[in-house]
């Protein structure tokens, strides 16, 4: 007999007919994934998980016969005699015998890995103009180690590095161990005989000499850690999300625009290393918040759309150079403006974000009930409407309901052939 | 080794000396007790996820990559994590030498238990079983997987992974009419097989299709002179290997397609003895575990407290629910098996008269072991039960038999019962339940048009008014279209000949076959 010890092996050999099984289901994984997004908090999205998914959408056809005349076996008979009828279930082959393979195989559920998760879906989306802009892959510099070298700093010294060489140097040159000379020193202490003494005193002040000659560790001897500098191409996105969060924003349409955010950042965060997000929030004057006071926080007043674009100029202006990011921007709001902004907002746009914007969307959020597409058009969409027709690289949808948003979000995305417009 | 007193081990940890010692005092109960012969054993101990790995891929160590098992991987996860199922105890598979998975996780007793009951009931029903010897070869099987492991691999390099994954799909669909039933011309050496693959390959790539040849030149000529027999005889018609069938006469599948087929169509045909043995199989490994660990008991090898964990697993291994009870799914070929087992067993050795007059043959004569081996080596379920399911265990089951047609109004009829009058017909039903032959449907090559559109036509004679179900046939054939690259016809016929229904499927535009 043979006893061989297999746990060592690499386990999940079924890895690759799982990928390859994913890759045959996708359609309906990302379907699942999708219904199992809309239902969830986005930021969950991407800790991946359960999905449902139709086995029978996936299954392995083969003749299979069906109906006829049936005859059974049974065990367990209590009550009947030859010749009894029995009731037929309601449903042909509800207790059928012989349907051993194949039954309850309907739906089952399926778990998914993070990185699963957040593939499927996304997967067919990609970040419209990414070629266009090739200046937006910049470089920026990484550390590795480099083996040793004769200088640097102090900080950089390798001890063990510096030691060995050391020692490597006393043993070559002979330098007088401390116990070699302790030795003599016990000896001249106890030496009577004069010739000797001064035989073992001249030995000594030699070792001595020789001690003082070569020194324990050398300048020559010391070591530093050498690091040299790697350009890594980073990718780095910002996204600017502005929010109309005047008085007639209401819970609603904040949650609405805000699943579209996180589906945005969901989305650039896998495409690049770098993420950065800007919240701006607006009434008839703009300011730069965090996350929490951004969807949270209390305001009202009046609406001025351009402020907050006044408020993005500026900070792309500071902090982020067009040359070295990606530039991003979704701006939802209920669609009411002031009449006067109109055309100091269409001129902001034009001449300072578009240009430097890979991708701008607009959002307009009605609330649950109302037929957002029924009623007349709002003046902000009726501006963009406008520089969208003159050709300005706007992307705009009008959002009600959470459901919604995936979709669109979506068709916003999805990829597209190169002349195609949003 | 001492042969009694010493106890194997104590509690319920193991090591591999342990497992050692285990197998040296299974092994002598089963060869010097029960006479069994066996493949020499092989243990493997693996960890639960390598046993869901190993399931999820018909049980095989080694086994090309397809998405199917990827998604039996993924729902056997999802039913084991969820608790639905439990893992089997074992894994064991008929090669020589016999390869038995044990799972880490098991106590020293179970390793027990599955050592007796797979490396030496199973191992033992492998080698000795007619079906076995004729249809598999366990010297062969895993280099024959390895190879086609290899194959698939080369073949999904060369021409795509998804041109061989259309072509699998096609053949896995058709699997279940890949097998050969009768034995005869052929039987199975894998290894010469992996050999000769390479060479026929070539060889059939270079040389002239016999079907083709016959197809006539001009057509004055042909008709007269290619008749329908004689055309039927050369594609050796009719053939129920469809696999078969279209390996050596699809006109446009290229040469690693053929492969491909040729190696779905071996694997299905190693498995065939396993679906037609079940109970017997079951029966068999349970029998023999059962002696084994109840003598181990008795020699003072197991403690008590071992002993009773293992009645335990025992009796849930053979378990019977009743046909009312939520948990029942048809007879559990364990319990069923073990029970006509032990039933022989009583026959054999305090036969009543009831026994006697049913069984003359084994009634009384004493040689239990050797009465055991003698049915473990020459039965398949069917005739297994057809021969040995005795009345007494019909009336401890409460068996009875349930007749369902459709034109009856009044109901379901209960047609015998565990009486006098009922036994032979309950035994015969059961047995029929397991008669393959009877369980597939019956489905032919019965011609290929060559005259006109190179139409392959099939039959498939219904029995007891069943017949195809529409979506999967529409779907099968789909496949067996896109592999035959011409129009495909099934006719479904009833005993007397009359048409019920008829299918013809085209092949996809972007066919298999290149």
């Amino acid at each position: 007999m043979h006893i061989v010890d297999r746990r060592l092996n690499p386990g999940s050999k079924s890895l690759e007919n799982r990928q390859r099984f994913l890759r045959r289901a996708k359609a309906l994984v990302q379907g699942a994934v999708k219904k199992s997004s809309q239902d969830r908090d986005i930021k969950d999205v991407l800790e991946g998980g359960e999905v449902t998914i139709p086995l029978d959408g996936m299954d392995e056809p083969r003749f299979r016969r069906e109906g006829g005349t049936r005859d059974m076996v049974l065990p367990g008979n209590k009550k009947f005699v030859e010749g009894d009828w029995l009731q037929r279930p309601n449903q042909s082959g509800a207790k059928g015998s012989g349907a051993g393979e194949g039954d309850s195989e309907d739906a089952f559920r399926f778990v998914l890995s993070r990185e699963e998760f957040v593939d499927l879906f996304l997967d067919d989306l990609e970040l419209p103009d990414l070629a266009k802009r090739k200046l937006a892959e910049t470089e920026s510099e990484g550390i590795r180690r480099a083996g040793y070298a004769t200088s640097g700093s102090p900080a950089n010294i390798s001890i063990s590095r510096t030691v060995s060489r050391a020692l490597a140097r006393r043993v070559a040159l002979r330098r007088p161990r401390k116990d070699e000379v302790e030795a003599l020193e016990a000896e001249l202490a106890e030496c009577d005989d004069e010739t000797r003494r001064r035989e073992l005193l001249a030995l000594l002040d030699a070792l001595k000499a020789k001690v003082k000659r070569i020194p324990f560790i050398d300048p020559i001897d010391i070591r530093y850690r050498r690091f040299e500098t790697v350009p890594k191409p980073v990718a780095q996105a910002v996204m600017f999300c502005l929010m109309d969060v005047s008085g007639s924003m209401s819970e609603h349409m904040k949650d609405l625009a805000k699943r579209f955010y996180m589906l945005l950042y969901v989305f650039l965060k896998r495409r690049y290393k770098h993420v950065e997000i800007v919240f701006i929030r607006h009434t008839d004057r703009a300011e730069e918040v965090d996350e929490d006071t951004f969807f949270h926080g209390p305001a009202s007043g009046g609406t001025l759309v351009s402020s907050a674009l006044v408020a993005m100029h500026d900070i792309v202006r500071t902090r982020f150079r067009p040359a070295d990011w990606n530039i991003y921007a979704a701006q939802a709001s209920d669609g009411d403006n002031m009449t006067s902004d109109s055309g100091v907002t269409g001129h902001l746009l034009t001449d300072k974000i578009l240009p430097v914007c890979q991708f701008f969307a607009y959002l307009e959020v009605g609330e649950a009930a109302n037929y957002t597409f029924d009623m007349p058009d709002s003046s902000l969409w009726t501006l963009y409407e406008r520089l969208r027709n003159e050709g300005q690289p706007l992307s705009m949808r009008k959002v009600s309901e959470r459901g919604e948003i995936f979709p669109v979000f979506q068709d916003l995305f999805k990829r597209r052939t190169s002349q195609e417009r949003v | 080794m001492g042969s009694s007193g010493e106890l194997l081990f104590d509690g319920a940890d193991w090591d591999f000396p342990t497992l050692q010692r285990i197998h040296d005092a299974c092994e002598e109960v089963a060869r010097k007790e029960l006479g069994l012969d066996v493949y020499p054993n092989q243990i493997e101990v693996i960890t639960a996820e390598q046993m869901l790995d190993a399931y999820s891929s018909v049980g095989m160590p080694l086994f090309y990559k397809h998405w199917s098992f990827g998604k039996q991987f993924a729902f056997q996860e999802a039913s084991y994590r969820k608790g639905l199922m439990g893992l089997a105890y074992e894994i064991v598979i008929n090669s020589s030498p016999c390869i038995s998975y044990l799972m880490e996780e098991n106590t020293a007793t179970m390793q027990t238990l599955v050592i007796a009951h797979a490396a030496f009931g199973h191992n033992h029903f492998f080698k000795n079983n007619y079906l076995f010897k004729q249809w598999t070869d366990a010297e062969g099987i895993l280099d024959y997987l390895e190879f086609a492991k290899g194959y698939i691999a080369v073949c999904e390099d060369r021409h795509g992974r998804e041109t061989v994954e259309r072509t699998l799909d096609a053949a896995h669909a058709l699997m279940s009419h890949g097998v050969d039933r009768y034995p005869g011309k052929k039987t199975l050496d894998l290894r010469a097989e992996e050999k000769r693959a390479g060479e026929r390959r070539q060889h059939e790539e270079a040389v002239f299709n016999d079907l083709w040849r016959t197809v006539p030149n001009t057509k004055a000529k042909s008709k007269a002179t290619l008749s329908a027999e004689r055309r039927r005889a050369l594609l050796g018609l009719p053939q129920e290997n469809i696999l078969y069938f279209l390996e050596k006469t699809a006109p446009r599948l290229q040469g690693w397609q053929r492969e491909l087929i040729r190696i779905v169509r071996h694997i299905a045909q190693y498995f065939y003895p396993q679906g037609q043995t079940k109970v017997m199989n079951e029966g068999t490994a349970t029998y023999v575990h059962y002696r084994i660990m109840s003598r181990l008991h008795q020699q003072g090898r197991l403690t008590d407290g071992n002993f009773l964990e293992f009645l335990q697993s025992h009796t849930n291994v053979v378990f019977q629910p009743e046909f009312d009870d939520r948990r029942y799914s048809g007879f559990n070929p364990y319990a069923l098996g073990f029970a006509m087992m032990q039933d022989i067993e009583r026959i054999v050795k305090t036969p009543e008269d009831e026994d006697r007059a049913w069984f003359p043959d084994i009634a009384g004569k004493g040689d239990v072991e050797g009465v055991l081996r003698e049915i473990w080596s020459n039965y398949r379920d069917e005739s297994f039960i057809n021969q040995f399911l005795s009345p007494a265990l019909i009336r401890r089951f409460r068996m009875f038999h349930l007749h369902d047609d459709p034109a009856e109004s009044q109901g379901i009829k209960v047609d015998a019962i565990h009486d006098e009058r009922g036994y032979r017909r309950v035994r015969r039903e059961l047995a029929r339940q397991y008669d393959v032959g009877f369980v597939d449907a019956n489905i032919e090559v019965v011609d290929v048009d060559l005259d006109g559109d190179r139409r392959l036509m099939l039959r498939h004679t219904t029995v007891k008014g069943a017949q195809l179900n529409e979506t999967d046939t529409r779907r099968v054939l789909q496949h067996l279209a896109d592999l035959w690259s011409y129009d495909v016809a099934l006719t479904e016929l009833d005993g007397t000949d009359k048409v019920l229904k008829e299918y013809v499927v085209s092949p996809r535009a972007a066919a298999v076959a290149a």
